[in-house]
């Protein structure tokens, strides 16, 4: 899960990163009064999942609360790269001197964790990254050690920070592992991390992403998903438990496995592309165990996609056996009723597929059609939703 | 010969006692795999029947290493407790782990990976895989033991559904090993340690390498493969139509900016030599006309 930005300013905050002062706002009218509580000049900043909000313009600084209010009120309902800006984080503003990059994240190719710093912080990394490779200190950081005192000071010297911050920025990078560690997160960034006039150093804005698999741990966590910008459908299919992802096209998709669903979309947009360019309209895996009333749950979140033309249902049975499966189907068929009403093309593959393929045969619903490859049946569902 | 497990492999259960690692348990007896016991801390001195096998149960790994002499561990552990259950078994220096348990945080997969690094004594495979099977001989996980039987194809794959498909589409060639290396960012054994194994396994004719859109693995797979692999590899890779930054039921199939993109993954292989197929199917009938010829 990716958080706010004022999520991560919180999350810094409760394990001592140094932060400024902020509150959020969702009108003009708390943009006012939380300015007026911070006092002095201000900065309003959009709050989206989505880099390159201060060059769309939801980033602006005001000289008073009434200012405040004015720019909160041009920035709330501003559309940024698809992101409606529903909320904003009006902050003290500070006078600044030097922009640094620091970021902790999971290094997936090596296995491990890695720092990255840099004294040329504000702008975009990866084309720092990519320019100035120099610039950027990348430095592995071991699961079981963690960054120590030593280790923070190490990294300290590798990006050459000033002599008169680095034991704030070692400092900083003890509080940011804390972050990381304690909170169970994936990367952890903060750019740009800042040396105000004043000589203090301050993490100016953040970005955390949260391990899902964590939430066991961290009940808190659940308070920070943003229920109001989920699809509707992703919604549903949540209180379901289904692993479900809304996508642009037309041939809803059910199947079994993450990685043959994939495979689905794959397939079905290939052979859309000989049927007027039709596309997947979803992904939904039912996993390995689905039971009829998981396959009922699937097909009623699909027949419910107002985008869906044709269905096509793609299980390889494993431990779940094929009959299983097919009676899954049929039954979730009699649940739905006269709810159902788009075309399924079924493609059943794997243990017991002569006896699946004989249960659908002899339910003989009107809405399904069987199909005995994977490629076969993409090609007739994405027929079907180009009709 | 086949890679990693053989028929001599001597198999223990790490969570045999819960409902998925009985059942598991169970498959895996049916095959023919060796099982000999099972760990549950707190539940050492019972014994288990299952399908009239008694199978001892003890409280941690090196004890039922002392009794057992078995040289293979499966984990169906929790994701709560599957950190501990892992570290044990690193700690017994048990040579292979098989992690199936789906869900554990990766700070603890990242945790007793740096450790079985350390100790160096064990191979981990998964988390969040379907196992490994060699047909015929040994079966540790979950994958269905009788879609095929044993022969000269290797098969890694990062998916437990698609290996099942392969291993469908060509269960009239068989396999000598396949290996589901699971969907994790953090995994024990990647797609360049199978190809090296089955580089290195003289019953393996030809290699099929399934990926999917997530990290670099299949890249440097590509650059691995060009420098030592000279059996011929066939590849797949999921997730050409998913959207950037959704993550698609494995937590590893993400894809952030332009790195980890399936394009760039079929590119990179082919360069290195790897016929890839456009779907399982077209990729299976690569790997037949290859051993046809």
């Amino acid at each position: 899960m990716d958080l706010y930005e004022y999520q991560a300013r919180d999350l810094f905050e409760k394990h001592g990163v140094p932060v400024l002062a902020a509150a959020i706002a969702h009108t003009a009218d708390e943009a006012e009064a939380a300015a007026k509580k911070i006092g002095g000049k201000v900065v309003v900043k959009a709050q989206v999942k989505v880099g390159g909000r201060g060059k769309a313009g939801g980033v602006k600084l005001a000289e008073d609360p009434a200012d405040a209010r004015a720019k909160a009120g041009a920035i709330l309902g501003m559309d940024i790269k698809g992101h409606t800006v529903r909320t904003v984080m009006i902050a003290a503003a500070a006078p600044i001197e030097s922009e640094y990059y620091l970021a902790i994240l999971l290094d997936r190719s090596n296995r491990t964790f890695l720092v990255m710093a840099s004294v040329s912080g504000g702008m975009d990394i990866e084309e720092v990254a990519h320019t100035a490779p120099e610039k950027l200190a990348k430095i592995p950081v071991s699961a079981i050690e963690g960054i120590t005192l030593a280790k923070a000071q190490e990294i300290v010297s590798a990006a050459q920070f000033p002599a008169d911050v680095a034991e704030q920025v070692a400092q900083v990078l003890l509080k940011l592992w804390e972050v990381f560690q304690s909170e169970d997160a994936t990367l952890v960034e903060v750019n740009p991390l800042v040396k105000t006039k004043d000589g203090k150093v301050i993490a100016l804005d953040g970005k955390i992403t949260l391990d899902d698999n964590a939430g066991f741990r961290h009940l808190d966590h659940e308070a920070l998903i943003d229920h109001g910008a989920t699809n509707a459908l992703e919604a549903a299919a949540k209180e379901k438990d289904l692993n479900y992802v809304k996508l642009e096209g037309e041939v809803g998709i059910i199947g079994n496995g993450a990685g043959l669903v994939m495979s689905t979309l794959d397939v079905v947009a290939y052979a859309g592309e000989k049927h007027g360019g039709v596309r997947p309209a979803n992904f939904l895996d039912i996993g390995g165990g689905a039971s009829a009333q998981v396959m009922a749950d699937g097909l009623s979140i699909i027949l419910g996609d107002k985008d869906v033309k044709s269905v096509f249902v793609n299980v390889f049975g494993g431990i779940t056996a094929c009959d299983a499966v097919a009676t899954g189907i049929v039954q979730a068929l009699e649940l739905l009723g006269n709810k159902a009403t788009k075309p399924i093309v079924v493609r059943l593959d794997g243990n017991n597929v002569l006896e699946g393929r004989a249960i659908l045969n002899k339910a003989a619903h009107p809405l399904i059609e069987q199909a005995e490859t994977m490629d076969g049946a993409a090609n007739r569902a994405a027929e079907l939703a180009a009709k | 010969m086949s890679i990693f497990l053989n028929e001599t492999s001597t198999v223990i259960v790490q969570g045999m006692t819960g409902s998925e690692g009985t059942k598991h348990t169970r498959r895996m007896l049916a095959s023919g795999t060796k099982v000999v016991g099972g760990v549950t801390p707190g539940k050492g001195g019972q014994s288990v029947d299952i399908d009239g096998h008694q199978l001892p149960v003890f409280n941690s790994v090196s004890e039922a290493i002392a009794a057992t002499k078995a040289n293979v561990s499966v984990v169906f552990v929790p994701p709560k407790f599957a950190k501990a259950a892992v570290i044990d078994a690193i700690d017994a220096a048990m040579p292979l782990v098989v992690v199936i348990t789906e869900g554990i945080p990766v700070h603890d997969s990242a945790s007793f990976y740096a450790h079985a690094l350390a100790k160096g004594t064990t191979r981990i495979i998964g988390p969040n895989c379907p196992g490994i099977i060699s047909p015929g001989k040994s079966n540790v996980g979950i994958i269905p033991a009788d879609i095929t039987g044993s022969g000269p194809i290797g098969l890694v794959s990062k998916s437990g559904t698609l290996t099942y498909q392969m291993m469908y589409e060509l269960r009239d060639i068989g396999f000598s090993t396949a290996v589901g290396i699971g969907g994790d960012p953090v995994i024990g054994t990647t797609h360049i340690d199978c190809l090296r194994a089955f580089q290195d396994d003289p019953d393996t004719k030809a290699i099929v390498m399934i990926g999917e859109i997530g990290g670099d693995a299949e890249e440097r797979a590509a650059a691995f493969i060009s420098e030592y692999v000279t059996k011929p590899v066939v590849g797949y890779v999921a997730g050409f139509t998913a959207p950037e930054g959704k993550t698609m039921g494995h937590a590893g199939a993400i894809v952030s900016g332009s790195s980890g993109t399936a394009q760039g993954k079929q590119d990179a292989l082919e360069a290195a030599g790897v016929k890839v197929g456009k779907t399982p199917s077209e990729t299976a009938q690569l790997m037949r006309a290859i051993l046809e010829r």
